[in-house]
This record gives C-alpha cells, sequence and structure tokens, in this order.
C-alpha cells in the first residue's frame, strides 16, 4: 500500500476511524496529537488564569527559528522547538516583572517575536529548503511522526504534568492572589518561572503538531471555554483537557481526509469550540 | 502578658528614602489597633515590615515573639488592594479555601474531600455574613462583598493577630459600621489583636484601643482622646491643626494636608493612587 485508496468521509465514524488507524503514520499522528491535547489542556489552563498568553504565544514564536536552526546545524528540529522555547522562557523570567503582558516589556518581547520569525526564515532559506517543509514548522503537520518524537513528548508531558501537579496549588494561589500568598509563605516569584519554563517545554512540543504559530489557538481556546463552563478548578481543568483532545483528534481526523493543513482544522474548530460556549454560557 | 507586636525603635526606608523612624508601638493579646496618616506616611510599608515583606532599616520588630517572617503562619493579612478582575473566574469560597491550605504543596484531588477544611471556610464564610454570594466567582462581586471575602480568608487560619490594609477602603457607610463591629467582635470574643490601616476613623472610632498616627516620618502613639487631638496632631504635622466635634460624635480634623477623619469619596486608578476629596471642610454625615 504506497498510495492514497483516495481516502473520503463517510458519515459512519467507526469506519472512518478504523480507515485511518490502519496506516501507522496516523497511528504516530493520533498519539503525538493525544500528549499534546492534554498538555495544552492543563498548562493552558493555568496560562489562561494567569493572564500570560502573550507569554505563551511568545515561546511558541520563538520555537521556529530553532526549528529551522536546528535543521540547518543536521538534527531533528524536535530539538529546537524544545531548546529555544525553553530558552526564552528562562529569558523572559529574568526580566524584572516576569511575564506581565501589560509590562513594559512587552514592546521589548514583541519586536523578539518578530525577529525570532525573521531570523528562523532566514536559516530556512540558507539551508536552501528543506525536506521538511516551512509550512509546516509553521501551520503544523501529522506527517512523519517518527517514534522518537513521540517518545520526546512522552517525556515532556509527564514532566510537565508531573511538576504542575506537585505545585498545583500553591502556583493556583499564587495566580489569583499573589499579595496573600506571598504573606503566607508562597514562594510565588520562584512559582512563575517554573511556570514559565513548564509553559515553554509545552509550546514546543504544541508546536510540532500545530506548527509555531498556532499553538496558541490549542493552548488558549479550550482553556478560556473550559473557564466559562465552570468556575469550580476540578471541573474546569477536566473541560479544559476534554476540549483539546476533542479539538485535536477531530482535527487529526479532518486533515486525513480533506487536503488542508492540520492547523487550520485546529484553529477553525477551536475558535468555534470557544464561541460557541461564550454564546452558550452567558 | 506577651506582647502580639512590638516595635522598638523602628525605621522604615524605602528606596533608599526614610519613610519613619523611631516608631515604638506594642500591641497586646485582643486590642484593636489603627495606623492613621496621610498618603504616602508609610502605613502600607509597616504592614508589610510585620510580614516580613519588607526589611527593617533599624530598630527591632518581634511578632508573637518571633521574626516578623517566621510568625506569618498566625498571621492573617489584607492587602490595600484593587478590585478583583471581572473576569477572574474564581469562586469567592475556593479564595477563602486558599487562605487555608494554598500554601501546600500538590493539587487537591477532587475526590479526597477534606471535611474539616471545608468546614472551617463556610464557618468562617457565615462569621463575616458572607454565605449568600460565597459560591459566586469573585469578580462579579461588589467591592464590600469583595471584601467580606477577603477578611474571611484572613481569618481563615485562626490567626492571633490580623493586619489589615484599608478593609474598610470603597464601602459604604452601613457596610463600614457593620464591618467594625465584626471586627471589634473578633477581637473581643476570639482574642484576636487587630492592627488595621483607615483612612476615616471615625466608623472604628468606638472600638479601638489605640492608634498610631504616622505623618512627617514620626508616630505618635495613644488612646484616640490622646491622639485625635488638636495638639498632638498639630505638633505632629508642624502646623496649626484642629479637631471638631460633630453632633454625632464624630471627627472632623481640619486644616492638615489631607483629612483623615472625614469621609473621602476616592475612586481606584490603581492600587497606588488615589484620588480623594481634599476639602477639609466638608461636613461627616453618618
Ligand atoms: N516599591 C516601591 N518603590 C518605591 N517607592 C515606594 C514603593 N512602595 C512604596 N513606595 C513609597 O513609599 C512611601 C510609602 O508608601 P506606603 O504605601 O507605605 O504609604 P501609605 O501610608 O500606605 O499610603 P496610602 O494611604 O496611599 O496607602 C510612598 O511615598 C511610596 O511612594
Ligand atoms: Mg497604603
Amino acid at each position: 500500500m504506497n498510495s492514497f485508496p483516495s481516502p473520503h468521509l463517510s458519515w459512519n465514524v467507526v469506519t472512518d476511524v478504523r480507515a485511518l488507524l490502519e496506516y501507522p503514520f496516523m497511528v504516530q499522528a493520533f498519539r503525538a496529537g493525544l500528549l499534546v491535547a492534554v498538555l495544552a489542556g492543563v498548562v493552558g489552563w493555568f496560562m489562561v488564569l494567569r493572564r500570560q498568553s502573550f507569554a505563551g504565544h511568545t515561546l511558541a514564536v520563538v520555537g521556529f527559528p530553532g526549528a529551522t536552526a536546528a535543521v540547518l546545524i543536521g538534527v531533528s528540529s524536535t530539538y529546537g522547538f524544545f531548546a529555544f522555547s525553553v530558552g526564552a522562557a528562562i529569558f523572559i523570567s529574568m526580566l524584572p516583572n516576569a511575564g506581565g503582558s501589560r509590562s513594559a516589556e512587552s514592546a521589548v518581547v514583541g519586536t523578539v517575536q518578530a525577529f525570532a520569525l525573521a531570523f528562523g526564515f532566514l536559516c530556512y532559506t540558507w539551508y536552501g529548503g528543506f525536506a521538511t517543509s516551512i509550512g509546516a514548522l509553521l501551520f503544523g503537520s501529522f506527517l512523519g511522526i517518527t517514534t522518537s518524537q513521540v517518545g520526546a513528548l512522552v517525556v515532556v508531558t509527564l514532566l510537565a504534568i508531573g511538576l504542575l501537579a506537585a505545585i498545583g496549588r500553591p502556583l493556583y494561589f499564587a495566580t489569583v492572589d499573589p499579595d496573600v500568598a506571598l504573606a503566607n509563605g508562597v514562594p510565588v516569584q520562584a512559582l512563575g518561572t517554573t511556570y514559565l519554563i513548564v509553559l515553554g517545554l509545552t509550546a514546543g512540543a504544541v508546536s510540532q503538531i500545530t506548527g509555531a504559530l498556532l499553538v496558541f489557538a490549542l493552548l488558549v481556546a479550550p482553556a478560556a471555554a473550559a473557564q466559562r463552563i465552570s468556575v469550580r478548578p476540578h471541573i474546569s481543568l477536566a473541560w479544559s483537557v476534554g476540549l483539546a483532545i476533542s479539538i485535536v483528534l477531530i482535527s487529526l481526523t479532518l486533515s486525513y481526509y480533506y487536503p488542508y493543513p492540520l492547523g487550520t482544522f485546529v484553529t477553525t474548530i477551536a475558535l468555534l469550540t470557544y464561541l460557541i460556549v461564550r454564546v452558550v454560557r452567558r | 502578658m506577651t506582647a502580639i507586636v512590638r516595635l522598638e525603635n523602628v525605621a522604615a526606608e524605602v528606596g533608599g528614602r526614610r519613610l519613619l523612624s523611631d516608631v515604638d508601638l506594642r500591641v497586646d493579646a485582643g486590642e484593636f489597633v489603627a495606623l492613621l496618616g496621610p498618603n504616602g506616611a508609610g502605613k502600607s510599608t509597616l504592614i508589610r515590615m510585620l510580614l516580613g515583606l519588607h526589611p527593617v532599616a533599624a530598630g527591632r520588630i518581634t511578632v508573637l515573639d518571633r521574626l516578623p517572617a517566621q510568625a506569618r503562619q498566625d498571621v492573617g493579612y489584607l492587602p490595600q488592594r484593587r478590585r478583583f478582575d471581572p473576569d477572574l473566574r474564581v469562586r469567592a469560597s475556593d479564595l477563602v479555601r486558599l487562605g487555608l491550605d494554598g500554601n501546600h504543596w500538590g493539587f487537591p484531588l477532587p475526590f479526597k474531600r477534606n471535611r474539616t477544611a471545608a468546614e472551617r471556610v463556610s464557618e468562617v464564610i457565615e462569621l463575616v455574613a458572607a454565605t449568600a454570594f460565597a459560591d459566586r466567582p469573585i469578580g462579579e462581586l461588589s467591592g464590600g462583598e469583595q471584601q467580606r471575602i477577603l477578611i474571611a480568608q484572613a481569618l481563615v487560619r485562626r490567626p492571633q493577630l490580623l493586619l489589615l490594609d484599608e478593609p474598610l477602603d470603597s464601602l459604604d457607610l452601613p457596610t463600614q459600621s457593620s464591618i467594625a463591629a465584626l471586627l471589634s467582635d473578633i477581637c473581643t470574643n476570639q482574642e484576636v489583636s487587630i492592627v488595621m490601616v483607615a483612612h476615616d476613623v471615625n466608623p472604628i472610632m468606638s472600638y479601638l484601643d489605640r492608634i498610631a498616627y504616622l505623618a512627617s516620618g514620626k508616630a505618635v502613639v495613644g488612646t484616640p482622646a490622646e491622639v485625635i487631638t488638636g495638639p498632638t496632631l498639630s505638633a505632629l504635622y508642624g502646623t496649626p491643626i484642629e479637631v471638631l466635634h460633630a453632633a454625632d460624635g464624630s471627627l472632623v480634623v481640619v486644616g492638615q494636608p489631607e483629612p483623615p477623619a472625614v469621609h473621602s469619596d476616592r475612586h481606584h486608578s490603581d492600587g497606588h493612587h488615589h484620588e480623594y476629596d481634599r476639602d477639609p471642610r466638608r461636613p461627616h454625615s453618618h
């Protein structure tokens, strides 16, 4: 089987899904997508609560030059995404008043974002065109996800979720009420830095599915919708993960049957989900 | 009786600038003490020093016979604050709960209900008469409702000392007096000491044991009758100041840069700057 049997979507979901799971590359894509969705659902939930969407977007965009530079020096783009996103997280957390989107640094960070895109494209031109298309790095792709990539995603997901499980409660406190949290002995600053690094890891991971530019959609939309659905932290966190998983699974299925970039489906469905929740829950 | 709070020759500095010097203050168990003074006098700074969040420039502070930072577990704090973001999707009762165990590591699991903690939270919410709105998102509550929730949050760990930075800020007069009465009740019935920053002394006047009045880098400490007098305040500010007694028993301070004893309808622009009514002759009404 070396060519697609010109797939088309029937109304029988079971047959549709079974059909696409016959291809190892689709199974691989679903594995990676699931991991990324869980990660984005949990980490994005804190990001929305902390009002750090801008930082999240920046960390993702910075991954792009990381990915192109990695390919340029001959290593997997996976490492590039992670190295640059996490590096940027550490850098931003060292700026005074770290991560606040309203802070004066937002101008600096915005400029860095633009520079990151330009530099990433420069690496791409130097290399003279990649096997991996630039479109995939920016807008996402589900083709050719390797076993080692999935392995890296497993490690990152476990690490990030494990860290958040350990610091979840004080991080929540430091997020909603930093003054009182500090007075109650919560290390507000250190938690902020830790969270930003987790966000960098997540941005690097999600980039591999949605592309660097569209990470944002998967981090923000499910979490923001979930926080509309319930004010109870456990329930809204569960919704956030559930919505993220649904968005990714539906997008992967659709992008198998229709010849459009994965990122288009992810962002469209994410936006629709958020809008529907906004309309219904108000 | 050991002192709950003891300040000896304390000096405060912010950004290398000396704000206060030679402050002596002692607060005993169950005492209700007000910190008064004009904007920028250093009231919030002093509160933060009592929490160990701001360094002591000179002198010595002990809280519950410990260094301030080591006494935090037994201190409840209500910061001077802006309102919560109207979009903040956090239940008021969850905010109170965070005051109880928000500093514990881990992530609370939904199926492991902690009955004693939940009971303590609803008990303290009931104490501040906030049960009716405790399950709503904090951002949707009015300023007075938020303030009640925050007082509950400060009380939830059964602290021995409450540090309240303008808890009556932006509340209407009936709410001001009911919260003042509530605080005094907590003071006497639960043996909790309160140090409270206020801009208007009148709602709490009858409950106060002592006043520390900060101005011009100095502090005058004494009973309300000793401190809120023309001669004392004139000496503190270095300009002639008069204290008038209104018919309803409230005090009106006349002639100083900012009138602390007059209600001022202040509006927040942000956490640190207030617009306030600067007319000292405006009559005080209840
Ligand atoms: N982080 C800071 N950096 C520099 N100066 C500060 C800082 N925080 C406070 N100050 C200054 O210290 C002084 C005292 O501030 P503080 O907040 O203690 O005053 P306050 O008595 O509480 O006033 P208010 O009635 O307005 O709350 C002010 O002049 C303020 O400008
Ligand atoms: Mg203050």
